[in-house]
């Protein structure tokens, strides 16, 4: 069964200088127990995408098209305030990046904890043991004593762990992790990778992991959407993407990735240009402007090609090869 | 803890030491002789020589400053002039009425301010918020005796509702607090303005912040998102805004118990200016000074219970 399954969605934000197309024609799955990395630089729409599933769009966006079906039976566009808070928490949680402000700093950890249970019947030492056990799960020492503390008395990784664990408390099907690891330093984050990692093969939920940096997602994730100006420009497994980049983004993308420099060079690589105004999007391909293989039809709609199945790119020249080395 | 409350102890005592000088020489530099204010115009001179030298006025100036200064800490603030009472007793008589006063005004302004502020954040830009704004302002621009002329005008004169004038009888609570209704509003409907404004705009940075987002993403009912996780937050900036308004409302305190004739400090120095009885006028002003300081001390004490960051900061 699939998880998420987000069908042409299409989110518009009306702005003081016109309507902004956040999100075009975005189409991908979340398969069960998968987990699903989705990648692309600031601004490519990755925290409206978030917002849209959540039902959480800022008060002058909203969803003019397309649909979110959310375990084949929900249909999150069109749900109401009240069934979406219900399945806020205990069905789709939520790791966001920031682990400094994640937390409300003047209610205690476990205060906080037994709240976001508040839909269970639970008794109230039974949520308590559960607070403690999924803060033993991700090895917050002296699980009991740090109910009662506050957010500031913990360390930054720390935080992001209770985050996790405040998660994944709820058994989510679908677990939202938002950047959870930018913020940490490199050793905290490859810890807090395997952590997320061992624990969702734990509860068996999926994962939908939002992150810029594509070593993480290779280590992590199953599959994989690159995202640019708030469109899916390709999307595969993780070995197509990362082995066999169809779209001229991705493949540029992959070369800027610092760990793939194999010389010492002055200058890293970048992708000349800037993405377009979404007030303005161009009616061709939304990448032309940066392109390094541009052609003259891509000043119209390019079309979603599909390379083998499930590897999707939305480019014209998807399935012409691509030359060898000559793109550095 | 412990050491933070000493530190702002002597804080305070620094505050009120600062505030005794002041307060000696105004009091000093205003024009007029206590001694023949005291015995009137047909006093003559010997006897008027005779107060002087025993109300110390013919004593060096740093002289009075020193005996004013270490008799207010060891409680002595001297003796009316009329009476010959100890002007601590007339003080602390009044004290608890201006007290109950002030303790009204916060009720009537915390009791209004933060639903209204709560109200007007959660639905910004709508009818209500606007409506809220207009009021706030408007409450904030009238002086308070306006509104202690209105408010007895309309429910004690005219609707009859509530008692026009005095603090009630002795002994009776209820009789009491009816009295107090019309004059701590006077005191604190202006304040009810102030907190509308600062806990809307606390409230509104406060629901932006990333940790709402996160109680929303949990699906928190709003109710608790509203009231436990941000407003519990959005209250710090009023309480000590409260504090520092509390100087405030002692003034206006002095309005509301002249309008509703009711005994008071207010009504105490009013009357003490009038009939030029320096001696409690020093002492009134000292006393609601030292009160001005500890209440702010206790506003920044109730800001450590609330916000444990603070807490572990003293």
């Amino acid at each position: 069964m699939t998880t998420l399954a987000i069908n042409n969605l299409n989110v518009t934000f009306s702005t003081e200088a016109g309507p902004l197309h956040a999100l075009k024609n975005v189409t991908f799955d979340i398969p069960e127990n998968r987990i699903v990395g989705i990648v692309g630089e600031s601004g490519c729409g990755k925290s409206t995408l978030i917002n849209a599933i959540l039902g959480l769009l800022a008060d002058n966006g909203t969803v003019d098209d397309g649909s979110i079906l959310f375990e084949g039976a929900d249909e999150l566009t069109t749900l109401s305030a009240s069934r979406m808070r219900d399945l806020r928490g205990p069905r789709i949680s939520t790791v966001f990046q920031d682990p400094m402000g994640a937390l409300n700093p003047v209610i205690s950890v476990g205060r906080q904890m037994i709240n976001i249970q508040y839909r269970s019947d639970l008794s109230k030492e039974e949520k308590t043991q559960r607070a403690i056990d999924m803060l033993e799960l991700v090895r917050i020492p002296d699980a009991r004593a740090a109910l009662g503390r506050y957010p500031h008395q913990f360390s930054g990784g720390m935080k992001q762990r209770i985050a996790i664990a405040m998660a994944l408390m709820m058994e989510p099907a679908l677990l939202i992790a938002d950047e959870p690891t930018t913020a940490l330093d490199a050793t905290l984050e490859v810890t807090t990778i395997e952590l997320l990692k061992d624990l969702q093969q734990e509860i068996g939920c999926s994962v939908m992991f939002i992150s810029h940096h594509l070593g993480v997602i290779a280590e992590l994730c199953d599959d994989v959407v690159v995202m640019y100006a708030g469109e899916v420009v390709e999307r595969g497994t993780t070995r197509q993407i990362f082995q066999n980049p169809r779209h001229p983004y991705t493949a540029r993308l992959l070369e800027c990735d610092p760990a793939r420099q194999s010389e010492r060079t002055r200058h890293l690589p970048t992708i000349p240009g800037e993405i377009p105004d979404l007030r303005a999007r161009p009616p061709g391909c939304i990448f032309a402007n940066r392109c390094h293989r541009v052609q003259p039809a891509c000043t119209a709609p390019p079309p979603d090609a599909v390379i083998v199945d499930g590897h999707i790119a939305r480019c014209f020249v998807a399935n012409e090869p691509t030359e060898v080395g000559g793109i550095a | 803890m412990l050491t933070y409350f000493v530190k702002r102890l002597g804080l305070a005592a620094v505050i009120v030491s600062v505030a005794m000088f002041l307060l000696f020489c105004m009091i000093y530099l205003i024009p007029g002789d206590p001694a023949s204010v005291a015995l009137g115009p047909r006093a003559t001179e010997e006897m008027r020589a005779a107060l002087r030298e025993k109300m110390g006025l013919n004593q060096p100036v740093i002289l009075q400053f020193w005996n004013f200064y270490v008799g207010a800490w060891t409680g002595d603030l001297g003796e009316e002039v009329l009476s010959g009472r100890p002007v601590m007793t007339v003080v602390l008589e009044q004290l608890p009425f201006t007290l109950a006063l002030i303790a009204g005004g916060i009720t009537w302004s915390v009791a209004l301010g933060i639903p209204l502020g709560c109200w007007a954040a959660v639905s910004r830009g709508s009818t209500a918020d606007r409506i809220v704004g207009i009021l706030s302002v408007a409450v904030i621009a009238v002086p308070s005796f306006v509104i202690a002329i209105y408010a007895l005008l309309i429910f004690a004169v005219q609707l009859r509702w509530l008692p026009a004038i005095g603090a009630g009888e002795p002994g009776n609570l209820g009789d009491q607090l009816t009295h107090l209704i019309l004059p701590s509003l006077a005191v604190g409907l202006g304040w009810v303005g102030y907190i509308a404004r600062m806990v809307r705009a606390s409230m509104l940075e406060v629901l932006e912040a990333s940790h709402i987002r996160t109680a929303r993403a949990f699906g928190l009912p709003d109710r608790m998102i509203t009231y436990r996780y941000a407003l519990s937050i959005a209250i710090l900036p009023t309480v000590t805004l409260l504090g520092v308004g509390i100087g405030q409302m002692l003034s206006s305190a002095v309005f509301a118990e002249i309008v509703f004739a009711r005994p008071g400090v207010g009504k105490l120095v009013y009357d003490a200016i009038l009939t030029r009885n320096f001696p409690v006028v020093t002492g009134t002003v000292l006393v609601t000074t030292v009160l001005f300081v500890l209440l702010n001390l206790v506003a920044d004490l109730i800001i450590g219970a609330l916000d444990p960051r603070v807490r572990s900061s003293f």
